[in-house]
């Protein structure tokens, strides 16, 4: 099965507040507020409108940070992509 | 209805029908201290009345209803109708109220700033919130404190105490017997007796104060205080917020910022005297 593309949410959609460990998120269409750790902050925050699949942002994400192989990633943002588009913060493109 | 009294509660002006003279003349000793704008509308409805017209005289029970009303709520025996007021108010402010956020917690304010405790039933933030208010502390309120969205400033919300239990020969033993209800014993919430706050305390009640410190007190076990991160305080008071959901993204501006400008801790505590201890001791750090 071809890895999913996700597209990130509207500008202006989400109003994220990090609080310490937490970083809650509301979305202003559903007016629900999500409380995520990390890495879900970043995934959102590395996200391009546009879309894109797993391993385009396994690409993106090591440039910012220390990942000892894309591949290795890429299944664990897989799942995270998942959970996020469940809470409504992406859409499957 | 046939008796019926308004009364100004913080922001809050309520008018209370009844079926029966007695709950309205309880509330008219409870409040007789409070400013009272005749011209102003009533913000939020609270009738006490009787299921058949017979039931106002044969086993008389109170039912509670208003704007909100609770459906498979209980009525209460006509001795208790105090507490079957208390309780129609409290519902109306926690499912009618969109102005500010409501959070289900006591304050107590000192030098233009706040104290606010937030606590389930029983962790004595009510009892340490009447106890400071008779020491050199201006009750804000022992239920509910309003949060201004765009301020972020407390409002007070000084209703009569609601003294449970234990709490009630505590505080009694303190204050003058003119400015306690009639005892209710044996109600769905044990023994309850109502204090009127004190004179300065109702005076004051428009006036905002700067939330400086949050406390979520925990009444038992030994003394301790343990620093509460930004993130827990905010789930805890989401929950504790009875109009988060409502307000939309102003209830959420609203408490990111409170739980980030607001140092907040959880206290464990056995007694009052050691609570209160605790209370000062990390106000006194908060207020540097």
């Amino acid at each position: 099965m071809p890895d999913p593309i996700y597209r990130a949410a509207p500008p202006d959609a989400l109003r994220v507040e990090p609080l310490g460990e937490l970083t809650a998120i509301f979305d202003r269409r559903s007016m629900q507020t999500h409380l995520v750790v990390s890495p879900m902050p970043e995934i959102l925050e590395a996200m391009v409108a546009d879309g894109c699949e797993a391993v385009t942002l396994a690409a993106q994400l090591a440039e910012s940070f220390d990942f000892d192989g894309v591949d290795d990633v890429q299944p664990i943002l897989a799942e995270r992509l998942s959970e996020l588009a469940a809470m409504g913060l992406v859409a499957r493109a | 209805m046939r008796h019926s009294i308004r009364i100004a509660v913080g922001p809050v002006q309520f008018r209370i029908g009844s079926d029966w003279a007695a709950p309205i003349a309880a509330l008219e000793h409870l409040y007789r201290g409070y400013p009272q704008d005749e011209t102003r509308p009533a913000d939020a409805t609270v009738r006490l009345f009787a299921a058949r017209p017979w039931r106002r005289w044969v086993r008389p029970s109170v039912h509670i209803g208003g704007d909100f009303v609770v459906p498979d709520a209980l009525p209460l025996p006509l001795s208790m109708g105090l507490l079957a007021a208390e309780m129609g108010m409290n519902l109306q402010v926690a499912l009618g109220w969109r102005r500010h956020m409501l959070l289900h917690a006591s304050a107590v304010a000192k030098d233009g700033r706040a104290l606010i405790m937030s606590g389930e039933s029983g962790s004595g933030k009510s009892t340490l919130a009447a106890l400071l208010g008779e020491g050199d502390w201006r009750l804000m309120g022992d239920e509910f404190t309003l949060i201004e969205p765009v301020s972020g400033d407390a409002l007070a919300f000084p209703r009569g105490v609601s003294l449970k239990n234990e709490a009630i020969a505590a505080v009694a033993a303190r204050v003058d017997a003119a400015r306690l209800g009639p005892l209710m014993a044996g109600t769905p919430k044990g023994d309850i007796r109502h204090l009127i706050p004190r004179a300065d305390a109702i005076a004051a009640m428009h006036e905002p104060a700067r939330p400086a410190l949050l406390l979520f007190p925990r009444f038992g076990g030994d003394a301790a205080i343990e620093p509460m991160g930004e993130g827990e305080a905010f789930v805890r008071l989401t929950e504790a917020s009875t109009n988060y959901v409502a307000l939309g993204e102003a209830g959420f501006a609203a408490l990111t910022r409170l739980v980030r400008e607001t140092p907040a801790f959880g206290i464990s505590y056995p007694d009052s005297v050691t609570g209160i201890a605790l209370v000062e001791q990390l106000w006194a750090e908060a207020a540097k």
